[in-house]
């Protein structure tokens, strides 16, 4: 398949798998965040996205489709980028010409990967078993308590808080970088970098101020 | 000025190659890289010894000729030049300096300090013209009037030397900034448009078989470029190389045939 | 009578070519498949024609020393291409742009020639443009043109400081066209040492693989020099390292006669020297004379202070200041040709007014330009009672458009900003307007051995006009070559393939391969540039821009005994059987030092001074080169002989008909 060998068509497809990821970001954002504002409505929307029949079955497999191929993409990428230059610089001062964000995607990545298998552990495979293992009775308070409790530990609000750091640094690369690959790039664009920019600190600090709120609200 | 001079020496292709260690000496601040060398040589050369191989002709900066890479970056510390246009006042007494061929496994050493780069050949051999006769039996030049800023615009594109500094630069070992170009100043002007989506696909395609890496978006290229060369064109030329596939027959790339439901 | 034939057509001037081109054999299209033909070069020149023979059918092989045929030197080509397109209405006509060019040449080149150029040239821009060449454009989407030296019209298109570039990009891209078809092979880090000839034709060549080393034999059935100017005889001047005239020199010593070696066009701004390190010397184009202005100081005490830095040039008033072009030549101005603006920078310099520590260059100040087209730009932005600032920032906004390539590369080199300081500039050996002799159908005195652009000598007389050489390489390679090569091609048609395996093969491999080992085994005291530098030396001091006959004779002797002190002396490290820069800057330094010799010769004979050879013996009182008709209106062509000292003149002699010939004035 042509869409596996071609380079620009791989980086296409990065770019729009890496856009639909930031997206999932927003919605999981702002879905989080209300455990901050008010607790019931964190409950009953987390209720309604644990039991909806399109979130469940349709979104949850593509936004787990998007993870792995994103991932799967980069990795195969960045291995042949890797074999394109076998014999090393003695000396390569990458920081005079890019950033240190833009060159280490790889590094960004795999924490947050690394990150997403804790979270499955602390909520996916619990939720899963939950509904569909254990057949357990429907109880829609449930989400808000259980949340709180996985941030007890400072270790685990930690490893989070160091997580959502390396997600800022992946998306400010990355997402500004998706619209360049799609072949966007034109007078709107410094515009726009401004706002990727904004949303790569804003969504993953608000991630942090979450999980310490939450934390230090025990 | 005195320097110490950490320079890559290969005896060919196949020989394995190691940095060798010059002191040298007298070297004022008028003088260009190259010319530093040349004094280097000339020493060596009256040693006995083999003098270092790089590539250079012009010296002027336009033939895209010279290719080191200087303390970590391609053409040295400067920007929008190459390196016969440094001079050696960008340096002080007692630095060392680091000198190493342009690194890619599509542009193989020779020797020493000379790379093959005839990858770029091949890439622009693979569709960076206009399929016109050069019989001269076309219509008069100004019966084709193109927009100033389309113009300027494929002009700017067109300066691309071809020295690969950008290959260099890139962590990737990427030539998107140099094909990108080829495509841009053709994709910008009318006389191009034609066989624009043969052009993006086979140029393409071309650049991948010679084992460049693929573009991350870093922008290394883009600061190391000694012609100020932009990503923009890299965009362009992503714009060409989707829509090509687009138009192109199914089998060509992608396997969607409707060009909106991609972005809008 | 000549032995020379030049082979000019019959008939009215402006017809020649037209009528040339319908009686000139063809050969149909199946049999030009059974032909080959080899390109040596890759510049304007030699791509255009490699390209063009290709897409007609013959089997192209091209050679280049350069690691791809777009890094020919044409690519260092700034400011332009002259084309008789009169698009601004100014006047302009072929016979015009004929006109100025035999002027300019200072009535020293063959008339059927120049106007064949001048008709060509508007197709050359109809061509580049359908190329998809980006030349500068005016807001309307039409062609812009701006003027060169020696004209009174705008004729010159250009993009901006890097025409050469994209008209060889464009004429490279119509190569890659017909590699991508299999039609032209290309050896790069090629380099032709020798020609060889099977039965008084030329029909091969020997190269070898700069990578390698290897030594290879390439047959064909016709030979294209292209291959450029000799300018680096000269050591220090504004071509490439590794410009050279091994190919001329080869085909010259195999029976190419070599005509007019003395007519070097020294350009008169180029950055000055800055030391003894010098490897080169770098070109601000003729465009800049177009609004940069050219003085020195009036007074000679300025000028020292000048050079000892304890004033600088914004010091002095207008009235300070001698504008010395403007002053001799009111009608031209900063834009007389290019010999004229060099003798008088040098007049200037060597009478003591020198701008820079040598005492060697003078200014060319933009400050006015920046002003006037500051000016303009405030009224365009609405602005009716600019400030002093305002319209310096306009206007140098102005000139960074135009020009901002070439200022940017003069800060690089100089380490000083010329949009508020004036630029030093001094002249510096740029084109050569000899080259090998070649009749009207560009074929040399051998049969089959043709040769294009710089390295002929056909098209400008004793100095070219600025814009023109892009002009001809690529007239001679698009346009004149595919005819007149099949006329002499049409008889090959049964030939067959020529063998590489001929007892002539044999000789002339073996011939270089002696010289080589020679060379690599010589064990000597110098590299191969000390003797470089030094003929560099006696070719700019004796046969440099104003020459006497003393200083010919001498220079003559000296460069003999450094041929022969090279040939004893030099040293050349590594061997025969791997990439050698050394080796193969030896090989080219053993050719200038015959070549050298032959220059010296050639303008000790020519007892008259025309455009780029001045001769200090004939000048007029004012210092205007004089020139003898009546002696010398003939086109010196040398045979060799065996030795560049002993070599044989043959003239051609040069007719006007359509012209009427009279003294070169630009006042």
């Amino acid at each position: 398949m042509a869409i596996l060998t071609s380079s620009i068509a791989r980086k296409v497809a990065m770019a729009l798998s890496g856009l639909f990821l930031v997206l999932f970001l927003a919605q999981h954002f702002t879905i989080n965040i209300t455990s901050v504002i008010d607790p019931e409505t964190f409950n009953s929307l987390s209720h309604f996205m644990g039991h909806n029949f399109v979130v469940q079955f349709i979104a949850q497999p593509i936004l787990i489709f998007g993870v792995v191929f994103h991932f799967i993409m980069g990795l195969i990428l960045e291995i042949r980028n890797r074999g394109a230059r076998s014999i090393k610089y003695q000396s390569f001062k990458g920081n005079n010409n890019s950033t240190w964000a833009s060159r280490n995607m790889l590094i960004s990545g795999a924490v947050i990967l690394a990150f997403l298998g804790l979270h499955f552990y602390d909520f996916w495979f619990p939720e899963i078993v939950h509904k569909y293992v254990e057949s357990n009775p429907m109880d829609p308070t449930r989400y808000y308590p259980d949340l709180v409790q996985k941030f007890e530990s400072p270790v685990r609000t930690g490893l989070y808080c160091l997580a959502f750091v390396l997600l800022a640094l992946h998306l400010w690369h990355g997402f500004a970088s998706s619209f360049q690959s799609m072949g966007w790039n034109n007078k709107y664009s410094k515009g726009l970098r401004g706002f990727t920019k904004f949303y790569a600190i804003f969504i993953p600090l608000g991630f942090i101020f979450i999980a310490i709120y939450l934390h230090l609200n025990q | 000025m005195k320097l110490t001079l950490k320079i890559w020496r290969q005896k060919n292709h196949d020989a394995k190659g190691e940095l060798k260690t010059y002191p040298i000496d007298g070297i004022e601040g008028d003088m260009s890289f190259l010319e530093m060398l040349d004094v280097l040589n000339e020493g060596l050369i009256n040693n006995g010894e083999e003098p270092v191989v790089f590539d250079h002709d012009c010296r002027e900066g336009i033939c895209g000729s010279c290719s080191l890479q200087i303390n970590g970056e391609p053409h040295g510390p400067d920007r929008l030049i190459t390196t016969c246009q440094l001079h050696m006042r960008s340096f002080k007494d007692g630095d060392t300096i680091v000198i190493e061929p342009f690194r890619a496994n599509a542009f193989p050493v020779i020797k020493d300090l000379v790379v093959d780069r005839s990858a770029f050949d091949r890439i622009q051999q693979a569709g960076g013209y206009v399929s016109v006769n050069t019989s001269g039996n076309t219509v008069d030049a100004n019966s084709i009037p193109v927009n100033k800023h389309d113009a300027d615009e494929s002009f700017n594109a067109a300066t691309c030397i071809g020295c690969g500094a950008c290959v260099a630069a890139c962590k990737n070992a990427s030539a998107m900034l140099f094909t990108s170009a080829k495509i841009s100043q053709f994709a910008l002007l009318p006389q191009g448009k034609i066989e624009a989506t043969e052009r993006a696909l086979n140029m393409v395609k071309q650049m991948d078989e010679e084992g460049f890496g693929n573009c991350s978006n870093t922008g290394a290229c883009e600061i190391e470029c000694p012609k100020g060369i932009t990503l923009v064109n890299i965009a362009r030329m992503n714009r060409e190389y989707v829509s090509a596939s687009l138009e192109a027959p199914l089998s060509n790339a992608w396997s969607i045939d409707d060009e909106s439901s991609l972005f809008d | 009578m000549s032995i020379l034939d030049s082979k000019i057509p019959k008939g009215p001037l402006a017809d020649k070519w037209t009528k040339h081109k319908n009686d000139i054999n063809l050969i149909n299209p199946a049999n030009k498949r059974n032909i080959d033909v080899i390109v040596i070069g890759t510049g304007l020149a030699g791509g255009s024609a490699a390209a063009t023979l290709a897409e007609l059918g013959y089997n192209v092989k091209t050679f280049c020393y350069q690691d791809s045929p777009r890094r020919a030197h044409s690519i260092a080509a700034q400011g332009g291409i002259n084309a008789a397109k009169n698009y601004q209405g100014d006047g302009d006509s072929n016979y015009r742009l004929f006109y100025d060019t035999v002027k300019g040449g200072d009535y020293r080149s063959r008339e059927a020639n120049s106007y064949r150029l001048a008709e060509l040239s508007g197709n050359i821009i109809d061509q580049c443009v359908a190329q998809g060449v980006p030349f500068a454009r005016e807001y309307g989407g039409y062609l812009d043109n701006r003027s060169f030296g020696g004209v009174l019209v705008s004729r010159t298109f250009y993009a901006k400081g890097q025409t050469g570039q994209q008209l060889l990009l464009g004429a490279y891209a119509a190569m890659n066209r017909q590699i991508n078809r299999g039609k032209i092979q290309s050896f790069n880090r090629h380099e032709m040492l020798d020609l060889v000839m099977v039965d008084g034709k030329a029909r091969g060549i020997i190269a070898r693989d700069l990578v390698s080393g290897e030594i290879e034999r390439h047959s064909a059935h016709a030979v294209v020099i292209a291959s450029g100017g000799y300018g680096n005889v000269f050591y220090l001047s504004t071509n490439a390292m590794g410009s050279n005239a091994t190919a001329a020199w080869k085909i010259h010593k195999k029976g190419a006669y070599f005509a007019n070696p003395c007519y070097t066009q020294i350009h008169p701004t180029c950055i000055p020297v800055s030391g003894d390190h010098q490897s080169k010397l770098t070109l601000m184009s003729e465009s800049l004379r177009n609004d940069g202005r050219i003085w020195v100081p009036k007074k000679k005490e300025d000028a020292e202070a000048i050079r000892k830095g304890t004033k600088k040039p914004n010091d002095l008033s207008a009235d300070e200041r001698d504008f010395y072009l403007e002053r001799r030549y009111p009608s031209f101005g900063n834009l007389v040709p290019r010999d004229v603006a060099s003798r008088a920078a040098k007049e200037r310099c060597d009478a003591g007014f020198g701008v820079n520590k040598t005492g060697q260059a003078v200014f060319l100040d933009f400050a006015s330009a920046i002003e006037r087209y500051g000016k303009e730009r405030a009224v365009v932005h609405g602005n009716h009672n600019p400030t002093e600032n305002e319209i310096k920032t306009y206007g140098k906004q102005v000139i960074r458009e135009k020009y901002g390539n070439l200022f940017q590369m003069y800060e690089k080199i100089v380490d000083a900003n010329p949009y508020e300081t004036p630029m030093m500039i001094y002249p510096a050996v740029h084109y050569t307007m000899g080259g090998i002799w070649v009749d009207y159908n560009l074929q040399s005195t051998i049969p089959g051995c043709f040769v294009l652009g710089e390295a002929n000598f056909s098209d400008h007389g004793a100095n070219r006009l600025g814009a023109s050489a892009l002009m001809q390489g690529l007239a001679d390679g698009y346009f004149v070559i595919p005819y007149t090569i099949g006329n002499y091609l049409a008889e090959d048609i049964k030939t067959g393939k020529i063998p590489t395996d001929s007892p002539e093969f044999d000789e002339a491999e073996k011939n270089i391969r002696t010289t080589l080992e020679k060379l690599i085994n010589n064990n000597g005291k110098h590299s191969v540039d000390h003797f470089h530098k030094k003929l560099g030396h006696i070719m700019w001091e004796k046969c440099g821009m104003a020459r006497n006959a003393k200083d010919l004779k001498e220079a003559a002797v000296e460069i003999r005994a450094l041929r022969e002190e090279f040939w004893r002396d030099v040293r050349i490290p590594g061997g025969i059987n791997e990439m050698n820069a050394e080796l193969e800057k030896a090989t080219r330094v053993a050719d200038f030092l015959e070549l050298g010799e032959l220059f010296a010769k050639d303008a000790l004979n020519r007892n008259e001074s025309a455009g780029g050879h001045f001769r200090e013996e004939y000048q007029t009182d004012e210092g205007e080169a004089l020139r003898d008709d009546e002696n010398y209106m003939y086109v010196a062509a040398w045979e060799y002989t065996g030795d560049p000292g002993n070599e044989i003149l043959h003239k051609e002699a040069l007719e006007y008909e359509d012209i009427e010939v009279k003294t070169r004035s630009y006042k």
